[in-house]
C-alpha cells in the first residue's frame, strides 16, 4: 500500500478504522472466544476459519474478477496433501508411512522425498496450488474461455484430480487418505489440545494475512483493473491491457490462498482425503461467498462463518433438513439477495424491504423530504452519476 | 484377436458414447439454445429413473403375461412427460427470471438439484400430503388475492405472508402425519433401486463370436431415435423454427411477434423431457440412487462443451469419441495388444504409460487432458458456431 499511501486525512482515519476494526475482532476470536469454548469446538472454529480464507480466495476470483471456479477443492486439497505428506513423514530414518506397506510398496515414492524437510513443504503447501491453478488458467484464459466453460472445465479438473486422487494407492493411499492426527511436529502430537490451540491462533493470524492480501490486491490500480475485467473483458483488452495476464496472476493467487487455508484445514480436522475434491464442496465454497456478499471481502468471511454454523446447528439435529437448505439458500442468494447480506445492507436493503411489504421507507431525515416525489427526483438529476459497480456480471 | 479387440473397442465405445450423447442431448439444446447451464440436469435423469422404477411396478400384475416387456415403452414416455412438466416448472419459477446471468443460473440449477436428491431420499406420505397443502394454501391464496383490484399493492405483502403462513401449516401437518408408520415411511429411501428390464433387453445377440447385449443395442437405438426425433423438430416443426429463430437473435425474433418466452419455456421443457428419457435409459444398465446425476452431469457438459455449442452433429461426434477414448484407454486393451504383438520390451515407457491409465478412473484423467489439449486447438469446440453472433 506504500504506491497508494491514503493522502488525504480522511481517507487515512478510514484506514485506521478499518485496520482497529479487523484487530479488534481478531483479538476477541483469539482470547475471548477460547476462554468461552471448550478447545474440541474451538477446533471447529478453526476449521470455520480456515474455510473463511478459502472463501476469500474464491471472492478474489468471482466477486471481483467475474470468474467462477467450480475447482477449489483441487486446490485446497492439495495444500492439505503437502502438509499431510509432511506429517506422515516425521518417522526413523529409512521407515516409510505404515499404509504402504498395505499395498506391497516398499520403496518411497520419488516424489514424496521433498516432502521430508519442512521449509520446503510450507514453501509446497501455497506454491503448487498456485502453480495447479496458474497452468489450468493460463490453458483455458489464453483461448478466452470464459464465463461458464470456465467454471465447467474448473469442474471437470476437479472431478479429475478427485479420480486421480482417489484411484492412485500406491502413490498416496486412495481413499483414505493421509491421517495427520496422530503425527508428530516439533515434538508434539498434532492432534493434542496444545497443538491445536496454537493452530487455531495460527488461522487467525493467517486469515488476518489473507484478508489484508486481498484488501490491498483489490483497493489499488490492480483490484480496479480486476473488476473492469469482471465488468467488461473485451473493453479491457482494447484499451491496450492484456486481461489474460491478470487473471492467470489473480486465478493462481486464489489457489495459493486455497492451499494454504487446505493445509490449515488438514491439520485441524485430523485427516486429508479425496473427499475434499467432492464436487459439492467445491460449489459450496462459492455460496459463503454469495450468501456473505461477493465483492466484499467481509462478506466472504462472514458468509463462510455463518453457513457452515448453520450446518454445524442442522445437520446435528436434523441431518436430512440441511441439504434442503443447502438448496434454498443458493435459490435465495441468487434471485432475492444477489449480493449477499453485506451488499443488501449497502443498497439500504431494509428500506426495500419495507417498499416490498407496502410500507413507506423509513427515514431518518424530515420525512416530508424524503417522501417527496419532486425532491427525489431533483435529487436523482444531481447524483445521476453511474454507479462504481457495473451490473452485468 | 486383435480384429475382435477392435469389435469389442469399438461397440462399446459406440454403446458409451450413446448414454453419453443421449445423457446430453437435452443439455446440448438447452446450453446450445438458450445458454443456459442446467445442473439440476442430471437430477432430471434420476426423477425419469425413479419414474421408470415405478411405471414397472404398476406393470407388476401383468407380470407373467408378454404385456409387461412393454411397460418400457410406457416408462419411456412417463419419464419423458415428468421431467418435462418439472423441467417446465423450474423454468417458469426460476430460470426465467435470470436469464443472461449465466453464473446465477448455474448456481440456481445446483441449488434446484440439491433438493431433488434430498427430495427422493425423504419424500414419503407425510411430506407428499404437506406438499400438496403448501400448494394449494399458496399459489390457491395468491389466486384468490388476486382477484381483488389492489393486487399490485398488495402483492409483497401477501408473499410475505402466504409463504411463511403456508409453509409453516404444511411443515406442521406433515409433522403430525409423521406419527403414522405408514404415512412417515419414505417411499425410495437413500437406497440404490432395481429395475428389471424385460425380458426382450435381457440377454444378448451374438455375432461373429461377440457378446452384444441387447439392452446397449436398445440404448443405441433408443438415442438414435432421440436424435432423429430432435432434429426433425428443430428443422422441421413451426416450433423448431421459433426455437432457432430466438437462438440466432432474441430481439428481432420478439419483433417479428414469436412469443420469446413460450419458446424458452418449451425449450427447456423439451431439453428436460429428454434428460428423463435418457434417466430411464440408464435403468438398463444397473441399479440406480438419488446420485445417478453425479455420475453424468461432467461427463455430458465435456461432450457439449468438445462438440460446440449449438450443433447437435457436434454433440454427436464428441459423445462417441470421448465414449470410444474412455472405453479404449480404461478396458486396458491396449498394454493387452501390445503384449500379444510382443511390443512390450521395445515401447517399454509406452507400455507404461497405458497400462498406468487403464482402469476407468485413470481414463478419465487422460481424457480430460486430451479434452484440454484440444481445447487449446479448436478453443469453440469441434463445430463452432459462425457469424457475428458467435461467442464462446
Amino acid at each position: 500500500m506504500t504506491a497508494t499511501a491514503p493522502t488525504r486525512p480522511n481517507q487515512s482515519k478510514a484506514w485506521i478504522k478499518e485496520v482497529a476494526l479487523v484487530g479488534g475482532f481478531a483479538l476477541v476470536f483469539a482470547v475471548l472466544i477460547p476462554l468461552l469454548i471448550p478447545v474440541s469446538r474451538l477446533q471447529i472454529l478453526g476449521r470455520f476459519l480456515s474455510l473463511a480464507i478459502v472463501a476469500l480466495g474464491i471472492d478474489l476470483v468471482w466477486g471481483y474478477t467475474g470468474l467462477l471456479s467450480l475447482g477449489h477443492g483441487i486446490f485446497f486439497a492439495l495444500g492439505g496433501y503437502a502438509l499431510a505428506m509432511n506429517l506422515s513423514l516425521q518417522l526413523p530414518k529409512d521407515v516409510i508411512p505404515e499404509f504402504f506397506g498395505l499395498y506391497g510398496v516398499e520403496d518411497l515414492p520419488a516424489f514424496w522425498e521433498p516432502f521430508k524437510s519442512m521449509p520446503f513443504t510450507l514453501l509446497a503447501v501455497f506454491v503448487i496450488p498456485a502453480a495447479i491453478a496458474g497452468l489450468l488458467g493460463y490453458v483455458v484464459f489464453r483461448n478466452r474461455i470464459r464465463g461458464v466453460y470456465f467454471s465447467i472445465l474448473t469442474q471437470a479438473a476437479l472431478v479429475v484430480f478427485f479420480n486421480f486422487f482417489n484411484g492412485q494407492q500406491k502413490l498416496i493411499n486412495g481413499t483414505n487418505g493421509l491421517k495427520t492426527a496422530s503425527a508428530q511436529l516439533f515434538g508434539a502430537n498434532v492432534g493434542s489440545e496444545g497443538v491445536q490451540f496454537k493452530l487455531y491462533i495460527l488461522t487467525i493470524v493467517l486469515l488476518m494475512g489473507a484478508y489484508g492480501l486481498c484488501r490491498w490486491l483489490t483497493s489499488g490500480r490492480f483490484g480496479r483493473l480486476l473488476i473492469a475485467i469482471r465488468d467488461d473483458e473485451p473493453r479491457v483488452r482494447f484499451s491496450g491491457y492484456d486481461p489474460t495476464a491478470f487473471k492467470v496472476l489473480v486465478f493462481g493467487m486464489s489457489g495459493a490462498i486455497a492451499g494454504v487455508a487446505g493445509a490449515l484445514y488438514t491439520v485441524q480436522s485430523g485427516i486429508v482425503s479425496p473427499q475434499y475434491m467432492d464436487i459439492a464442496f467445491s460449489i459450496e465454497m462459492v455460496i459463503w461467498v454469495a450468501v456473505g456478499g461477493r465483492g466484499t471481502l467481509v462478506g466472504a468471511v462472514l458468509g463462510a462463518l455463518l453457513v457452515n454454523w448453520a450446518r454445524v446447528l442442522l445437520s446435528e439435529r436434523f441431518p436430512e433438513v440441511w441439504l434442503f437448505f443447502q438448496g434454498a439458500l443458493f435459490l435465495i442468494v441468487v434471485t432475492v439477495l444477489p449480493d449477499g447480506i453485506i451488499g443488501w445492507f449497502r443498497d439500504g436493503g431494509i428500506n426495500k424491504a419495507r417498499a416490498f411489504l407496502g410500507f413507506p421507507p423509513k427515514s431518518r431525515t424530515f420525512p416530508a423530504v424524503d417522501l417527496d416525489e419532486n425532491i427525489q427526483r431533483e435529487r436523482e438529476m444531481v447524483d445521476a452519476a453511474p454507479p462504481a459497480s457495473g451490473e452485468s456480471r | 484377436m486383435i480384429l475382435q479387440g477392435l469389435f469389442d473397442v469399438l461397440f462399446n465405445g459406440l454403446s458409451i458414447g450413446a448414454v453419453l450423447l443421449i445423457a446430453a442431448l437435452g443439455l446440448a439444446i438447452v446450453f446450445g439454445l438458450m445458454g443456459v447451464i442446467n445442473l439440476a440436469h442430471g437430477e432430471l435423469m434420476m426423477l425419469g429413473a425413479y419414474t421408470t422404477f415405478i411405471v414397472q411396478n404398476a406393470f407388476k400384475p401383468l407380470a407373467d403375461t408378454p404385456l409387461f416387456g412393454l411397460y418400457i415403452f410406457v416408462a419411456l414416455v412417463a419419464a419423458f412427460l415428468v421431467a418435462a412438466v418439472m423441467g417446465l416448472f423450474l423454468e417458469r419459477q426460476v430460470i426465467r427470471y435470470l436469464y443472461g446471468r449465466p453464473l446465477e443460473t448455474l448456481l440456481a440449477t445446483w441449488g434446484v438439484s440439491l433438493i431433488l436428491r434430498q427430495f427422493v431420499r425423504s419424500v414419503g406420505g407425510s411430506m407428499a400430503i404437506g406438499l400438496v397443502l403448501f400448494s394449494l394454501l399458496f399459489w390457491g391464496g395468491q389466486a384468490l388475492l388476486r382477484r381483488r383490484p389492489d393486487w399490485n399493492q398488495l402483492q409483497g405483502r401477501a408473499l410475505a405472508v402466504l409463504l411463511p403462513l403456508s409453509g409453516a401449516i404444511a411443515l406442521v401437518a406433515s409433522f403430525l402425519l409423521n406419527g403414522q408408520p405408514a404415512l412417515a415411511k419414505p417411499w425410495f429411501s437413500a437406497r440404490n433401486i432395481d429395475v428389471t428390464a424385460p425380458g426382450w433387453l435381457r440377454g444378448g445377440l451374438n455375432f461373429a463370436g461377440l457378446q452384444f447385449p441387447t439392452a446397449r443395442l436398445f440404448i443405441i437405438a433408443l438415442t438414435l431415435v432421440c436424435l432423429a426425433g430432435v432434429y426433425w423438430f428443430l428443422q422441421r416443426s413451426a416450433w423448431g423454427l421459433r426455437i432457432r429463430a430466438v437462438t440466432q437473435n432474441r430481439e428481432m425474433s420478439a419483433c417479428l411477434g414469436i412469443p420469446t418466452d413460450t419458446v424458452d419455456a418449451l425449450t427447456f421443457a423439451l431439453g428436460s423431457g429428454l434428460a428423463g428419457v435418457a434417466g430411464c435409459a440408464v435403468t438398463l444398465l444397473g441399479s440406480v440412487g438419488p446420485n445417478l446425476g453425479a455420475n453424468y452431469i461432467v461427463d455430458a457438459f465435456m461432450v457439449v462443451v468438445v462438440g460446440g455449442v449449438g450443433k447437435l452433429v457436434g454433440s454427436v461426434v464428441a459423445a462417441i469419441a470421448i465414449g470410444t477414448l474412455t472405453y479404449l484407454l480404461g478396458s486396458g486393451n491396449v498394454p493387452l495388444w501390445m503384449t500379444q504383438l510382443n511390443l512390450t520390451e521395445s515401447l517399454k515407457p509406452l507400455f507404461d504409460f497405458f497400462s498406468f491409465f487403464a482402469t476407468t478412473s485413470m481414463a478419465k484423467v487422460m481424457v480430460f487432458a486430451l479434452i484440454i489439449v484440444f481445447l487449446q486447438i479448436k478453443p469453440a469446440g469441434l463445430f463452432p458456431q459462425k457469424g457475428r453472433g458467435a461467442e464462446i
